[in-house]
């Protein structure tokens, strides 16, 4: 069980955070522009979520799924989005996204000083505390073994 | 800041520290502006910015989701007044349109010891700023202003707290 990769956008579309650990392709464009590519498509999917579902929607949109991998979401009230990648046995993820946002996130940006609201994340503290967490993560447990 | 090893719960300090370290902070400001207008000013961005930042803690530590309400904002308020301050104010004064309260409260340990000058300063404006900034973040504009205060011989002191729009999520960049 792997995780590939995780975005951090904030609420104007701006690619806060890019980490990556298993990534056997890559996109060919600039993290730049894949940052867009990937907000425009979020943008995309959550509107088209809200409008087709035939149900009031709760959550709105979490994940979808390809052959290959699974791309979950998590989105704040405060509208940051946080964009992971795992392959498709991964469980509990949600999890996971919330703990990145509520032990990470705020612990080492939000109450840095800093780390400025909009930009992208230079703290090496936040980089080493979520490699070091995405590692021991249950996930991806079976791996390491 | 040092580095706690506890987990996510609440570091709880002596709320004394808190009154004092904003006493300080007061006094240092009207010593630096002639105006107390400047300092109110002042005061209520300072309190904006810890707003914006203050929101993510609330929302990581609740979990709460985003509000259809302003009752629910002004629940949700309240809760975060218990979080921080330690305090309870009571929500009142709805007006018929369910867009303005007030929040009410008799005792704030930000203003606890203090006696004021008669200059026109806010001593606590640093509050409104922060429910201001916090709210803009989760798509609300709201205005915020005090109606009483006790520090000004009120019997007690009154936050109104007024619903203005609702802001739009961003659309991403060069979809137009």
């Amino acid at each position: 069980m792997t995780i590939h990769n995780l975005y951090i956008f904030d609420r104007y579309g701006t690619l806060l955070y890019y980490g990556e650990w298993n990534r056997t392709k890559q996109s060919g464009m600039s993290r730049e522009e894949e940052g867009k590519l990937m907000y425009g498509m979020l943008y995309s999917i959550k509107s088209f979520v809200a409008k087709i579902s035939p149900l009031d929607p709760k959550d709105g949109f979490l994940n979808y799924k390809t052959s290959k991998y699974t791309l979950h979401c998590l989105e704040t009230p405060s509208g940051l989005k946080f964009i992971m990648n795992t392959d498709n046995q991964a469980q509990n993820t949600r999890e996971i996204l919330r703990k990145i946002y509520s032990e990470l996130y705020v612990k080492y940006v939000m109450r840095n000083p800093l780390c400025a609201a909009g930009e992208p994340i230079n703290s090496e503290l936040f980089k080493t505390k979520l490699d070091a967490f995405i590692k021991q993560a249950p996930l991806t447990a079976a791996r390491a073994s | 800041m040092s580095r706690q090893t506890s987990r996510l719960d609440a570091k709880k300090v002596n709320s004394e520290l808190l009154t004092l370290t904003y006493g300080a902070l007061v006094s240092q400001m009207l010593k630096d502006n002639e105006n107390p207008e400047d300092v109110n000013k002042q005061l209520e961005r300072i309190g904006y910015n810890m707003g914006v930042r203050l929101i993510e803690d609330f929302l990581a530590r609740t979990g709460s989701n985003r509000c259809l309400e302003m009752r629910e904002t002004a629940d949700k308020i309240q809760q975060a007044f218990r979080l921080y301050l330690n305090m309870q104010p009571s929500v009142s004064n709805w007006s018929n349109a369910g867009d303005e309260f007030s929040l009410v409260w008799e005792q704030c340990s930000l203003s606890e010891w203090v006696e004021m000058p008669n200059n026109g300063l806010k001593y606590c404006a640093l509050i409104p700023g922060a429910i201001r900034g916090a709210l803009q973040m989760v798509q609300l504009d709201v205005q915020c202003w005090f109606v009483q205060d006790q520090l000004k011989g009120d019997p007690v002191t009154e936050l109104r707290v007024k619903y203005i729009k609702r802001l739009e999520d961003a659309v991403p960049a060069g979809e137009d």
